[in-house]
């Protein structure tokens, strides 16, 4: 593999001399055997699928802005994107952690079971969409729609939520900082208790955000779509 | 799918540059639309009115045209052709023009008319047609393009975008209308004509239509919103202005550098990883139905 060069069990790819697929290869077969314990990933430049399904406890650091499926169905790495990513970091996330130190595209963290995902910018439309236990962390504004139909988990929110917040929401919560520029169906604002502070608390502790969790609200679902209600005479 | 892009140049001293910037942006975009592709150019100053035909016959014989065009219309019409392309300078306008080309020349279809406008399209890969017609050796202030992955209509040159109506208009989109019909039956009832069943000929002719009526870009766009149903990234040019709009639902990707040089937009950050200074752009995704406006 002349385009890598091992230092000190770090190995580093340049994508603009490897293909994506022979990194994911690497990652998939390799990596056990090779002893890395750090995988430095250069020249991204809008490319998809870095590092999807990973399944090792080391660290990833992508150096670029990167395209879509980011880390897609992660497990136990932590990956770093020292730049922006495209639609869909992290999409099903199982465990570990992702950090996107520039903004994300749609759909951040969509459908996740566990771990954690940190978006440092904003993060776009759907964030969290169909999140099913991950926690996802936004340092800066969320687009609409986020977290539209969300079954478990938490997103935080830093920054503002744009219109269409937490629509169909089942039992995910969310907790924003900022504005609320408008909920979606079946949202409601209720107010914090002392659970809700000590899980904002502990996110922005383990994201590395130092925002006073007394500044966020809840966002949860009012479960009235839950049931089918024969009152609304199927007029819906 | 379907990817877009468009470059529009704030340095005019990079105008010569246009084609070379522009055409990996194209290609790059190759993978979310493989089987046409299309490029809209504009000078930066007034060339006199222009036309680009395409002819169905690869081994058309354009001296025939001139011949033709030299008795009929026009003496001494300039014809610059390159394979099934040629750039037509004729100072008749494009009503005239079109009559006579489908009475005469059936076979040559007219991709544009305008002052400053050239459209090349053609189906194919891509890097093919952007090599068939020499893009990167294409000057100019601005640029949009559009590789097609067609899910609607057939894969034909005609189908392929960008797409005009009118003078210096055009029209490049990555999503899919769910009433193009609706919207062409209203057109046609005003005397306006289609040349394709492709859906966004229904949105490039009625976003011209309010054009002519009157309304500015931004005005006509608002309109597009409450009549265009379905999902849509559209990316607009002018002989001056590029314009951007997402659907309600931001269901199409775009994404949008700006540096003092340039503004750049991509259906993806991989189409603007090449452009100079992008790394230190200031990028952003457009909002869903906001209009997004960018002047020469």
């Amino acid at each position: 593999m002349e385009t890598m060069t091992d230092t000190d069990k770090a190995v580093r790819f340049d994508l603009d001399e490897t293909s994506v697929r022979d990194l994911n290869q690497f990652l998939h077969h390799e990596l056990a055997e090779s002893g890395a314990r750090h995988i430095e990933v250069l020249n991204p430049n809008g490319r998809h699928n870095i590092a999807v399904g990973m399944d090792a406890p080391v660290s990833v650091d992508i150096r670029g802005h990167a395209g879509y499926f980011i880390g897609g169905m992660n497990k136990q790495a932590g990956i770093t994107v020292h730049g922006n990513v495209g639609w869909s970091v992290g999409e099903n996330i199982m465990s570990g952690s992702i950090r996107v130190k520039g903004n994300a595209s749609e759909c951040a963290g969509a459908s996740g079971h566990g771990g954690l995902v940190v978006i440092e910018g904003d993060a776009s439309s759907r964030c969290g969409i169909s999140m099913k236990g991950c926690d996802i962390v936004v340092g800066g504004s969320v687009g609409h729609m986020s977290a539209f139909m969300a079954q478990l988990g938490t997103l935080v929110v830093c920054g503002d939520a744009d219109p269409g917040l937490g629509d169909s929401l089942y039992e995910a919560v969310i907790y924003v900082r900022g504005t609320i520029r408008g909920l979606g169906a079946d949202a409601q604002a209720e107010p914090m208790g002392e659970e809700d502070y000590a899980r904002v608390a502990a996110l922005l502790d383990k994201a590395g955000f130092d925002h006073d969790p007394k500044a966020f609200r809840r966002v949860a679902s009012a479960r009235t779509l839950y049931h089918w209600n024969a009152d609304h005479h199927q007029e819906y | 799918m379907c990817g877009i892009v468009g470059l529009l140049l704030k340095t005019p001293a990079l105008n010569e540059r246009l084609g070379m910037l522009v055409t990996p942006m194209l290609v790059s975009m190759a993978e979310r639309g493989p089987d046409s592709a299309g490029l809209a150019v504009f000078a930066d100053r007034d060339r006199g009115e222009k036309y680009s035909l395409f002819a169905e016959d690869a081994h058309f014989d354009w001296d025939a045209l001139e011949r033709a065009l030299d008795e009929a219309l026009v003496p001494t019409p300039r014809i610059e052709p390159q394979g099934r392309y040629a750039r037509l300078y004729l100072d008749v306008d494009p009503d005239t023009l079109r009559r006579w080309m489908a009475e005469h020349f059936p076979q040559l279809h007219v991709l544009s008319a305008g002052h400053f406008m050239d459209i090349y399209k053609d189906a194919g890969h891509p890097a093919a047609i952007a090599e068939r017609y020499d893009f990167p050796a294409l000057t100019g202030s601005h640029a949009v393009g559009h590789t097609r992955m067609a899910t609607e209509s057939a894969i034909t040159p005609a189908h392929a975008h960008p797409f005009t109506a009118g003078e210096d208009f055009c029209l490049v989109h990555n999503g899919s209308l769910s009433n193009p019909y609706k919207i062409r039956r209203k057109l046609e009832r005003k005397g306006i004509r289609f040349e394709t069943d492709n859906d966004t000929e229904a949105a490039c002719r009625f976003l011209e239509w309010r054009l002519r009526e009157g309304d500015g870009l931004e005005s006509a766009l608002s309109q597009g919103f409450s009549v265009l149903d379905g999902f849509y990234t559209l990316l607009m040019a002018t002989r001056d202005e590029l314009a951007l709009v997402r659907d309600s639902f931001a269901c199409k990707p775009a994404v949008v550098a700006e540096t003092d040089d340039y503004v750049a937009i991509g259906s993806e950050y991989r189409a603007l990883a090449h452009l100079p200074g992008v790394k230190e752009a200031s990028l952003f995704e457009p909002r869903p139905e906001e209009i997004y406006t960018w002047r020469r």
